[in-house]
């Protein structure tokens, strides 16, 4: 029987923080605002910045709108895996199982997957048969949709829309139960972006993490809305996601990761310090 | 100048293995390689290992890599990684196939009914994410690493050695979990020392410098 040594008792795995970086032409957009930062917009550079900060991952998303530049997105992640010794996802203009293999072959650990996803499913089941449940991430931008006004009373439940094109198109589907057909398909992980609190700072919406996080057995990221570290620990506690990803609050120095991690810590709940 | 042979058997990405081994060993030679002659050649082979043991079996086979893999374990430092580690066992309850037979013992899946921790809240599958590893025993490969350091884990299927002298290190995930074994010249790994971060760039330093 296995025992452990130490007097203290293990904790176990840890909750992780991912900073998300927008990427186009080669280049990280959204103004990353560190001091003493050379290039703003070098991926490698900031890359290692939140590697010394203690980033459990990195996600990088790809929002070039022409394909012919499509491939620049390799040559950063070619660079970025060179230096930094860390879990990186990429997605974005995902659309086809031989993107995929190209992203892993630059050196991307996962691969997300959104549009395409809702478009053809059978790409989910195809590109984690041949690479592994443990690569391909499912992207779901939901949004809520209240139940109406007729059926407000005591018990009215609400749910949530999957919407792709960068929350442009709705799709009809219910966001929990896509969840679950992805799962079933191959997603060894589902990155949950709610579009209503998208870059309001206003924190995670926290009944559609939990719904989707209780749904599913694979790990689920909590995304969108992030504006302060109370939200990223609400993300854990509240919403039972098993990461949580967040942009502008990092970008803009507003918090370093290992602030939101010590945050987090201080809620009682297991971060990698 | 020392040789180090990253066995490519087609199964997903080397780079960020290769990466590793360059950043820790700047004058080795690491060469990212399907061919037995130069494994055999190597003078350390890491064998790793991405996505569905079935998978991983039938392309190593295929590219005649047994005999080469199975003279570099009885000879030459060896690091296994992930799935890398399961095939050095005897069988796998994925697909239900054989493995290498090097280590007695199986590999299982994190089986649901128990995915749950003392509180009570799911456990996920895969195990994904960083997790402490516990020391079971010293080891060169161990050097400078703390105990219970965190390692980057990637997996839904896991060894249980059937001798517990390979034991070289464990993880808890709703239950204890043998995570590292140990065997005169070979170490093998669950988790991702290549994306481990400081952790794990310490244990592939002390990988490329060991002698058993």
């Amino acid at each position: 029987m296995l025992r452990p040594r130490s007097a203290s008792e293990p904790m176990g795995l840890a909750k992780r923080v991912i900073p998300c970086l927008d990427v186009t032409r080669g280049r990280v957009v959204k103004g990353v605002n560190f001091v003493g930062l050379r290039d703003a917009g070098d991926p490698v550079e900031i890359a290692r910045r939140y590697d010394d900060q203690g980033a459990d991952e990195l996600t990088f998303l790809d929002i070039t709108a022409s394909s012919d530049e499509r491939d620049l997105i390799l040559h950063i992640i070619e660079a970025v895996a060179a230096e930094v010794f860390i879990p990186l996802t990429v997605g974005g203009g995902v659309r086809k199982v031989d993107d995929v293999r190209r992203l892993l072959n630059a050196g991307a650990d996962k691969v997300s997957i959104n549009t395409a996803a809702v478009q053809n499913p059978q790409l989910v089941a195809d590109a984690s048969g041949r690479y592994g449940a443990q690569c391909i991430v499912v992207a779901i931008d939901a949004k809520r949709v209240d139940p109406p006004a007729d059926a407000k009373s005591v018990g009215a439940v609400p749910r949530w829309e999957v919407y792709t094109h960068g929350g442009r198109k709705s799709t009809g589907l219910d966001a929990v139960a896509w969840a679950r057909r992805m799962q079933t398909l191959g997603a060894g992980e589902i990155l949950l972006t709610s579009m209503d609190r998208d870059g309001t700072k206003s924190g995670f919406d926290l009944a559609l993490t939990r719904a989707v996080a209780d749904a599913v057995d694979v790990p689920v990221i909590a995304s969108g809305g992030v504006g302060n570290l109370e939200h990223l620990a609400a993300g854990i506690l509240e919403g039972r996601a098993d990461a949580v990803l967040a942009a502008s609050i990092f970008h803009y120095g507003e918090y370093s990761v290992r602030q939101a991690k010590e945050l987090m810590a201080s809620r009682g709940i297991e971060v990698r310090l | 100048m020392s040789s180090i042979a990253v066995i490519d058997y087609g199964m997903g990405n080397l780079r960020s293995v290769s990466k590793a081994l360059e950043h820790v060993a700047p004058d080795a030679e690491v060469q990212v390689t399907s061919d037995p002659e130069m494994v055999r050649r190597a003078e350390r082979v890491v064998f790793p290992g991405q996505g569905a043991m079935p998978d991983c079996m039938r392309e190593m086979e295929a590219r005649g890599l047994r005999p080469a893999l199975l003279e570099a374990a009885r000879t030459k430092p060896f690091l296994g990684i992930c799935i890398g580690l399961q095939m050095l066992f005897e069988r796998s309850e994925e697909g239900d196939t054989p493995g290498l037979g090097i280590f007695p013992g199986r590999v299982k899946r994190f089986p649901p009914q128990l995915m749950k921790d003392a509180q009570g809240n799911k456990l996920k599958v895969p195990h994904m994410g960083w997790n402490e590893v516990m020391q079971a025993e010293p080891h060169a490969l161990w050097r400078g690493i703390a105990d219970a350091s965190r390692f980057y884990f990637v997996h839904s299927f896991y060894v249980e050695a059937g001798n517990p002298e390979l034991v070289a290190g464990y993880s808890i995930y709703a239950f204890p979990f043998t995570c590292a074994v140990a065997q005169d010249n070979i170490f093998a790994v669950q988790f991702h020392p290549e994306k481990s971060q400081a952790a794990g760039l310490a244990l592939l330093a002390n990988f490329v410098t060991w002698k058993p």
